[in-house]
């Protein structure tokens, strides 16, 4: 008993000399990605660099930092204004507008569950190869926030809570562009959403209604919708395969796309198939923001195809525009696409502007 | 002088490995697969995607722009029945040169094998979705088909000549009517003895080119797309499946 007692008190002295003669010591919280019931059981575990870490303070800062404006070259503009919670953090707008009121020309991409973009590569084009190495591109873009890294750092540095979040993040270490695009992927990587009312059908709930369930079955109908080969499955529920595809748009290229980053003339007007998770909240839709409505996009697979020498042979029925779904399908189908959207994502209490 | 010690200590370990080879117990080695396809007498890779034309048995000209095949239960067998399981699947992927080799964890004693592996999945292995890895990449066969995995996934573009048009040249299990399914895999026995030693890897080899003409000649004019469901469809690539692999060591 005794010794016990000894025993604590030796530990407690020894705490309080730690915490006394270490001011500058800080280790931040590891913090599991939540993780859904539907991932876990059908696909490898997500992405997580074993440089960057998920930590409790590493999020937080990286939620700060996604909502503040700081990070552009006027104070104006943050991640979040191209990147809207609302619109599961993409842009109503076609084209998003840098801080400049310069507009892009392509349609600001969903942030979800991009922990399981398992072949790490990132944008519309493919052209970052990972989450970290992402962020990097917005803050300079002229175009968007217009920045320099040093003139970022400084802002930060010059803050007055900034530097202790750092600090507390990463262990003490000093602002810098590196731990600036780890805070971000770290909170990025907890967007997550797999509870729509589709995932809780797959787990069981009977939920869905007939023309929802009729949905399922023209999407993964070879001679129906034929949209699996590109978008998931019930087995794949991230419903993207992640990969780039030339999908019938048009019959020349203005933007290259997947080919202007690769130089390979084969992946000229190939563009990353999205998710469609959250199509609720995401319209407007393709690389370019060229359809208004989900209805715009069915039909463009239905009777819109146009032939060009990249086209992936996937978009079979070309020849005929399409693979010419009846109406009935077609909404049936729309339905089905909606049962995948989560209102709990968007709305999501850790997913808001904390500033 | 360090050196010299360590030189002393190798040759004390290097009599002593040979020893061991005087008892005649074969030295284990590690056992290395390559998946390596062609087309007759063309080697296809990924540089090949899209670009180079090949000639089928019907002298329809065409491109393949993806080509991914299953294959599973890959079984080394020696002269005295003993079997070493070298891998329970792998999916080949023609645009991922990681998935071109296949560095198994197994080794065998030197000698002489031979190789079985089962195309696609057997119907035991053959589970919906019981394959995170395969579902990662969306190789799900629908469940309205029977479900499980695709088998081989080849698509491209015939008639390149004339009036390109896509084919999707995709094998799993066969429909029969609603409700009814047929499996579809093939088991591959190669006859042809492997001798494997120190360095030898496996190459497996698929000729494209027998998918359309042994025994089935193989018409794109006719079959092109929407195959999975077509049972006949599915039976044909089957009956062709049996010729396009073959192994060697090198």
């Amino acid at each position: 008993m005794y010794k016990k007692l000894t025993y604590c008190f030796l530990c407690a002295l020894l705490f309080i000399s730690c915490s006394n003669s270490d001011d500058d010591k800080y280790i931040a919280t590891p913090l599991d990605l939540d993780i859904p019931e539907i991932f876990a059981q059908n696909l490898i575990a997500p992405v997580i660099p074993a440089n960057n870490p998920q930590t409790v303070e590493g999020v937080a800062l990286g939620r700060k930092l996604f909502f503040d404006p700081i990070l552009s070259g006027n104070g104006t503009q943050a991640c979040a204004d191209c990147h809207r919670p609302q619109n599961a953090f993409s842009d109503p707008r076609q084209f998003s507008l840098g801080i400049d009121g310069i507009a892009g020309f392509r349609n600001s991409m969903p942030l979800q569950n991009l922990a399981w973009n398992f072949n790490q590569k990132f944008n519309w084009d493919g052209s970052a190869t990972t989450l970290e190495e992402q962020i990097f591109e917005p803050v300079t873009n002229p175009i968007e926030m217009n920045n320099t890294w040093p003139q970022a750092e400084a802002s930060l540095k010059n803050h007055s809570e900034y530097p202790q979040l750092f600090k507390e993040a990463f262990d003490g270490a000093t602002i810098d562009s590196v731990l600036v695009s780890k805070a971000i992927a770290q909170f990025l990587r907890t967007l997550i959403s797999g509870n729509s009312r589709f995932d809780r059908h797959l787990m069981g709930e009977n939920i869905l209604t007939p023309q929802e369930l009729n949905g399922i079955n023209v999407f993964m109908s070879e001679e129906l919708g034929d949209c699996f080969h590109c978008h998931g499955n019930p087995f794949n529920p991230l419903w993207t395969d992640n990969t780039f595809h030339n999908n019938g748009l048009d019959e020349s290229f203005t933007d290259l796309g997947l080919g202007n980053v690769t130089g390979d003339p084969r992946d000229n007007g190939k563009f990353k198939a999205p998710s469609l998770r959250n199509l609720a909240f995401t319209a407007p839709y393709m690389h370019d923001g060229r359809f208004a409505t989900i209805d715009e996009v069915i039909n463009h697979y239905s009777e819109g195809l146009v032939f060009s020498e990249t086209i992936d042979p996937l978009m079979k029925a070309v020849a005929q525009g399409g693979v010419q779904l009846s109406e009935e399908d077609k909404a049936d189908l729309k339905a089905f696409l909606l049962s995948l959207s989560e209102p709990g994502f968007i709305n999501n209490p850790d997913f808001q502007n904390p500033n | 002088m360090k050196k010299s010690s360590l030189l002393l200590v190798l040759s004390f370990i290097f009599i002593a490995c040979g020893s061991d080879d005087d008892n005649n117990t074969p030295a284990d080695v590690a056992v290395d697969l390559r998946f390596s396809q062609i087309f007759d007498e063309f080697t296809v890779t990924s540089l090949n995607l899209s670009t180079t034309v090949y000639v089928n048995e019907m002298n329809q000209e065409l491109t393949i722009s993806r080509l991914r095949y299953l294959v599973s239960r890959l079984v080394l067998t020696n002269a005295n029945g003993d079997s070493f399981s070298l891998s329970p699947y792998h999916l080949v992927d023609l645009s991922n040169s990681q998935t071109l080799n296949l560095n198994t964890d197994m080794t065998v004693p030197e000698g002489d094998y031979t190789l079985s592996f089962v195309y696609g999945f057997n119907e035991e292995d053959n589970q919906d979705g019981a394959y995170a890895d395969l579902n990662a990449v969306s190789w799900n066969w629908p469940q309205m088909l029977g479900g499980g995995y695709h088998f081989l996934q080849m698509d491209g573009q015939y008639n390149v000549n004339t009036e390109p048009a896509p084919f999707n040249f995709h094998n799993g299990t066969a429909k029969v009517s609603e409700g009814v399914f047929e499996q579809n895999f093939v088991v591959f026995n190669l006859p042809n003895t492997l001798t494997i030693s120190e360095d030898s890897t496996i190459n497996i080899q698929m000729n494209i080119a027998e998918w359309f003409r042994n025994p089935n000649t193989w018409d794109f004019n006719v079959l092109n797309t929407q195959l999975m469901p077509n049972y006949q469809a599915q039976k044909l690539m089957q009956q062709n499946a049996a010729t396009v692999f073959s192994a060697s060591i090198e």
